[in-house]
């Protein structure tokens, strides 16, 4: 399997770039190794496609697509070669099982018991006490334990205290794929709740009375209003078209206190396409500005991810503004509902714009209510007509809205992406499998990418983000404006390095904060060591500029140094070498105090850059500085 | 004063004045020769609202039996709205503000009556002369030097008093050349790039003519500008088919049979116009209350805006290609030499040369690229993106090179001294200005009207303190390599905080700036007051 091949050039899809490497072929990973030690590494996991395009003078071509959107074009010298990377990267590219893919195999050196701490991180019970839950309105019900009444729900589930358990079965018989009516997101302020299902069997006139009597329960649980909503994320058409198949949509008739809508949001298929389109547009060469607008109109990408906000909006204003209660399906509910569901939560709660509650909120409503990962996703090798961008649409979704709230948010886009990532990756058992009864026993053999996230959280933080902002604006209000709809270069384009700015604030904001916070601890250490050998120092450095005998000087400086390097901790003995060289050198010289003092901080300037441990210095230099104009002051 | 003929009704009680960010106010309004007055009748804290007449680009009014409403449309993009009580006060108030806002003599501009307290008419006008200028590059004394041909404006009347040519060439030489360049713009240095030794220049475009007439002087004049080494290159800012045409009406392009060793590039930039009429449909595009994602992709698109800056941005990368990576000089011109020539000139510039990129140096590029130069402002910025009244030569050409630099100083967001506001700043005052700088349409009639005397200095005024920490980029760090831009269209962006600054969301951008910017000098200040301190 391993293969390791020589002559290989990767070239930019862009422009007329290329680079000459080695190409390497483990048993999880590609790898890159160019001739300057860059290194790209694609997981296989990763590889939707690969494809071998007809030879040319240079070489064989090979286009790799990948799933995070990479798009790499190598050029391998020998055919042979090419044909042999080709044909193992397929055999690699379609696992059957889930024991084949990478979370297994995938060993961050931790022990069983953190393994299984990390799991932990994130409790779905914890998350509903949080939102209220049980209360006197809504309780957990132990239907679901053996995943025996819907098998794609996880156990624990949360319905009205009215809705016994004939109504529940009974409802959940009426409904696709048995997933009834159950309680996503409470808002306490209210006491209005989010629910979610799945299409009813209503066909053209099909009546249920357990579960109009669950939509009766719902309504019931919430006193501020005498109706719930039910909103029905598909056109209209589509829904009318499920009647046919014995599928359907409510009957505001047959439903004593509803409201029904429809807001149209498209199926997978049409997202599908419609990101296929939209990327086809991006990526091809010497686009003018035109074409890309008119390509980006034509895909109707920014259209649908506007239909999902547009949907989250009306549920947030259902919600917080009437206080009514919303039911939300789609067909089988784990697509469309998820999306709604999700988004409204953010828009409604602060705690799912922090780190930790995005984190949780994603385990709610996407992986324990069982959105289709494996399939949506490509994990095995399936049908694809299930993948769909579904979740990626959702990430798309919140980064429009961190964009319009640059302060709302606790995390950046970093974030965003790197859960994308590892959406494909198939690194992490959260996010492996269609839904929790199938993950339950794929959990003990992996880790949990949420602990990995946490762990190294500080990464993913927006500076610019204020934990006041929630206070003042606990629900957003987004503007619907379609200006505010923008590709998401960053996540389309993301290997694309060309594309992007050539600096960015946000890495240099972190960095920036990030080193001062080093150089706070590094000060406080310096002042605790320094108000003792303060007074000898300042004594020696006034003496050693008092005798301006090269002698005594040279003897001083030497001694100043050792003293200085009792003031500083050894760990930064480069830089005080500098720093000892340039004092000897200027009294070594006789030059006087200024000069010195010039040549010690031209030096340390130039250092500096090279630490670029800025700050630092700056202290260094202002301490020696200070020495210096007490001397002056002595001599005078 | 003769502006209060103009001053039907001064003062009008009880009016409602809307405007973005602000509840509706009652107060009231008060017409003066340069400004519209709203005060608040409670008034006792809150500063009355000032809007200046010049900054109204369009006025629309709506009287009825008992009251009427007034729609200005202004300059900087901003929409207010009036309710006068009284129709008779509306009709009057409405034919006031129309006369006055479109006073065209100079001298009678607000800058000449603008007098702060913090600023003295003794103050230099401008930062920096040609000579100055010249006088800061040393390493250019050789080959060059600082003419005085133009003293009079009589050489060139859109030309300042002083340019800096190749040193070979003589005055006599640079008069023959200047009557073979349209207006009189003969070939003028405008960069020196050390690294490499080229230069940019720029000019307007020969006068060949149908019968394709020569001009010894002007071969002269740019075989000097390459002497030694081979090759030049010319970007001529027209497409060929451009170029061609100018020919049957006396312009023109340089011929290779006549200008050995410079090799012609043609890009096509729009300008005039085609530009102007762009501008108005990007602004109709982002005033669209429709909700329809498609509609706005196609407004965008049809509007064109997004694929001027995309050319204004490649063809200036093309010429800092040629003189950074190829080490040949340029020389820059389209027809006139005074709008698309400008542009992708001082756009080479920021591209290569840190020294324009901090504060004071972009400001001293505006002002030697743009006011000296000779860009016709008067012109140009007459009216704006709601004007109705028929385009003359209004083209925005100024505010595509703030957006270009504004799309540099996002791919580049460290390397700007400067920040947005500074950009958005300038175009608000490009089309109605307090300061005298942006009057006039060249160097010549700035002088005739008392411009330099009689007005202060936009430039200077940026550059006070306060206002100098307010302009900066708290991330700048200077880098002394050239910024080359990604040109591809994702790359690109709508710049919403001048396009869509007066909608609300624009606050949320403004405070999340606010934010990044006290977290930066709070990183920053710990330690300097620590070293202060210390210092103590």
């Amino acid at each position: 399997l391993e293969h390791s091949d020589k002559q290989v050039r990767m070239l930019d899809r862009f422009s007329n770039k290329s680079t000459s490497g080695t190409l390497h072929l483990t048993a999880t990973h590609l790898i890159f190794v160019e001739s300057n030690a860059a290194v790209t590494t694609i997981l296989h996991h990763h590889i939707a496609s690969v494809e071998k395009l007809s030879l040319t003078t240079n070489g064989c071509p090979l286009v790799i697509q990948c799933r995070n959107f990479r798009v790499v074009h190598f050029v391998v010298q020998k055919e042979r070669d090419c044909h042999d990377i080709y044909s193992s990267l397929l055999r690699l590219l379609r696992p059957v099982s889930y024991e084949e893919l990478y979370a297994f195999s995938y060993n961050p050196k931790q022990n069983d018991q953190q393994r299984e701490e990390g799991w932990q991180l994130i409790d779905l019970g914890a998350e509903f006490e949080r939102m209220g839950v049980p209360c006197d309105q809504w309780q957990l019900t132990d239907v679901n334990r053996d995943y025996k009444i819907c098998d794609t729900y996880p156990r624990d589930l949360y319905v009205p205290i009215t809705a016994s358990k004939p109504i529940i079965v009974g409802s959940s018989k009426f409904r696709s794929k048995g997933r009834f009516p159950v309680l996503t997101y409470f808002y306490q302020e209210k006491k209005a709740a989010v629910c979610r299902c799945s299409q009813p069997l209503s066909g053209f006139s099909a009546r249920c009375l357990e579960d109009e009597s669950m939509l009766q329960a719902i309504s019931k649980a919430n006193h501020n209003s005498r109706f719930v909503y039910v909103m029905d994320t598909r056109p209209k058409l589509n829904a009318m078209a499920n009647r046919a198949a014995g599928k359907g949509y409510e009957n505001e008739d047959n439903y004593s206190n509803i409201r029904f809508q429809f807001v149209g949001i498209e199926n997978i298929h049409v997202m599908r396409s419609s990101l296929q389109k939209l990327l086809e547009v991006v990526g091809s060469r010497s686009l003018s500005a035109s074409d890309y607008l008119l390509g980006l109109e034509s895909s109707g990408w920014l259209r649908h991810v506007k239909a999902v906000v547009d949907a989250a909006i009306c549920l947030t204003k259902a919600v917080t503004v009437e206080g009514a209660s919303v039911l939300v399906h789609c067909s089988d509910g784990w697509d469309r509902t998820a999306q709604v569901c999700s988004l409204g939560a953010l828009l409604m709660d602060p705690y799912y714009r922090t780190i930790k509650g995005f984190m949780v909120l994603i385990e709610k409503d996407w992986i324990s209510f069982g959105h289709k990962f494996a399939d949506r996703c490509d994990q095995l090798d399936g049908d694809p007509k299930e993948v769909s961008p579904v979740f990626t649409q959702f990430l798309d979704c919140v980064w429009q809205l961190t964009e319009q709230f640059p302060q709302a948010f606790e995390f950046s886009e970093w974030l965003l992406l790197q859960i994308h990532e590892h959406v494909h990756s198939c690194q992490y058992g959260n996010l492996l499998a269609n839904n929790q009864r199938q993950r339950e026993e794929l959990k003990d053999r992996t880790h949990s990418l949420w602990a990995f996230l946490l762990s190294e959280q500080q990464n993913y933080v927006n500076p610019a983000y204020c934990p006041g902002h929630a206070e003042t604006h606990p629900v957003l209000e987004p503007s619907t404006l379609p200006c505010h709809f923008k590709f998401w270069r960053n996540m389309y384009l993301q290997f694309d390095r060309s594309m992007h700015p050539r600096q960015s604030i946000l890495k240099n904001v972190l960095t920036l904060k990030e080193n001062n916070r080093q150089l706070e601890d590094t000060v406080k250490e310096l002042e605790a060591v320094s108000n003792l050998s303060c007074l000898p120092v300042c004594l020696l450095v006034c003496l050693s500029l008092h005798s301006r005998s090269l002698f005594h000087s040279l003897i001083l400086a030497m001694s100043l140094s050792v003293c200085l390097l009792v003031l500083i901790l050894s760990h930064y003995l480069t830089l005080l070498f500098s720093f000892w060289v340039s004092w000897s050198l200027s009294h070594g010289l006789c030059l006087n105090v200024s000069a010195s003092c010039s040549v010690s901080l031209s030096l340390s300037v130039s250092v500096q850059k090279f630490f670029n441990l800025k700050a630092l210095f700056a202290r260094e230099i202002c301490l020696i500085t200070c020495q210096n104009q007490n001397s002056q002051k002595y001599k005078i | 004063m003769e502006f209060s003929e103009h001053i039907k009704t001064a003062n009008v009680e009880d009016v409602v004045l809307r405007r973005p960010f602000y509840q509706p106010t009652k107060g009231t309004l008060c017409v003066t020769g340069h400004h519209l007055i709203f005060s608040n009748r409670g008034g006792d804290s809150a500063r009355p609202f000032l809007l200046l007449l010049r900054n109204i680009d369009a006025i629309e009014k709506r009287p009825s039996v008992s009251s009427g409403t007034i729609t200005l449309k202004c300059k900087d993009l901003c929409v207010l709205q009036l309710d006068i009580p009284g129709m008779e006060e509306c009709l009057n108030i409405a034919s006031s503000i129309e006369s006055l806002s479109s006073l065209e003599t100079v001298s009678e501009m607000y800058p000449f009556f603008y007098r702060p307290p913090f600023l003295s008419l003794q103050d230099q006008w401008g930062l920096s002369s040609t000579e100055q200028h010249y006088a800061q590059m040393k390493e250019i004394h050789d080959g060059w030097r600082v003419s005085q041909v133009n003293r009079d404006y009589s050489v060139s009347p859109s030309y300042p008093p002083a340019v800096i040519v190749p040193h070979s060439i003589d005055d006599e030489t640079l008069v023959k050349a200047a009557r073979f360049r349209q207006g009189g713009r003969f070939p003028v240095l405008c960069y020196y790039h050390r690294e490499t030794g080229t230069v940019i220049m720029r000019s307007s475009q020969p006068l060949s003519g149908a019968n394709r007439k020569r001009c010894r002087e002007d071969e002269l004049l740019l075989q000097a500008v390459i002497d030694g080494s081979e090759l030049g290159y010319i970007i001529d800012t027209r497409s060929s088919q451009q170029a061609q045409q100018a020919r049957m009406t006396g312009g023109g392009f340089e011929s290779k049979s006549c200008y050995r060793g410079w090799k012609r590039l043609h890009r096509q930039l729009e300008k005039g116009k085609v530009l102007q009429e762009s501008l108005i449909k990007l602004v109709e595009a982002c005033g669209d209350q429709s909700h329809s994602v498609d509609r706005w992709l196609s407004k965008l698109e049809n509007s064109k805006w997004l694929s001027h800056v995309q050319t204004a941005l490649s063809t200036a990368g093309l010429v800092a290609e040629c003189v950074e990576r190829d080490g040949h000089s340029v020389l820059v011109h389209g027809s006139e030499g005074t709008d698309t020539s400008l542009l992708v000139s001082s756009l080479a510039q920021l591209i290569l040369d840190p020294d324009s990129r901090t504060l004071a140096g972009f400001l001293g590029l505006l002002e030697r690229e743009w006011v000296q130069a000779g860009h016709p402002f008067q012109q140009r910025c007459a009216h704006s993106a709601y004007s109705h009244v028929r385009l003359r030569h209004e083209a925005p050409v100024f505010v595509l090179l703030l957006d270009c630099v504004w799309q540099l100083a996002r791919q580049f967001p460290l390397a700007m001294g400067f920040s947005e506001p500074l950009l958005l700043r300038l175009a608000k005052e490009v089309y109605a200005s307090d300061y005298g700088t942006f009057l006039c349409n060249s160097d010549q009639e700035r002088c005739v009207t008392g411009v330099k005397e009689r007005t202060h200095c936009l430039f200077q005024s940026l550059l006070r303190a306060n206002e100098r920490q307010h302009y900066s980029n708290p991330l700048y760090e200077r880098t002394e390599l050239a910024i080359w831009p990604s040109i591809q269209p994702p790359s690109l962006q709508l710049w919403k905080g001048l396009f869509l600054q007066w909608t609300d969301d624009a606050l949320h951008l403004v405070e999340a700036q606010k934010v990044i910017q006290n977290l930066v000098s709070q990183c920053h200040r710990p330690l300097n007051e620590k070293v202060e301190n210390t210092d103590g």
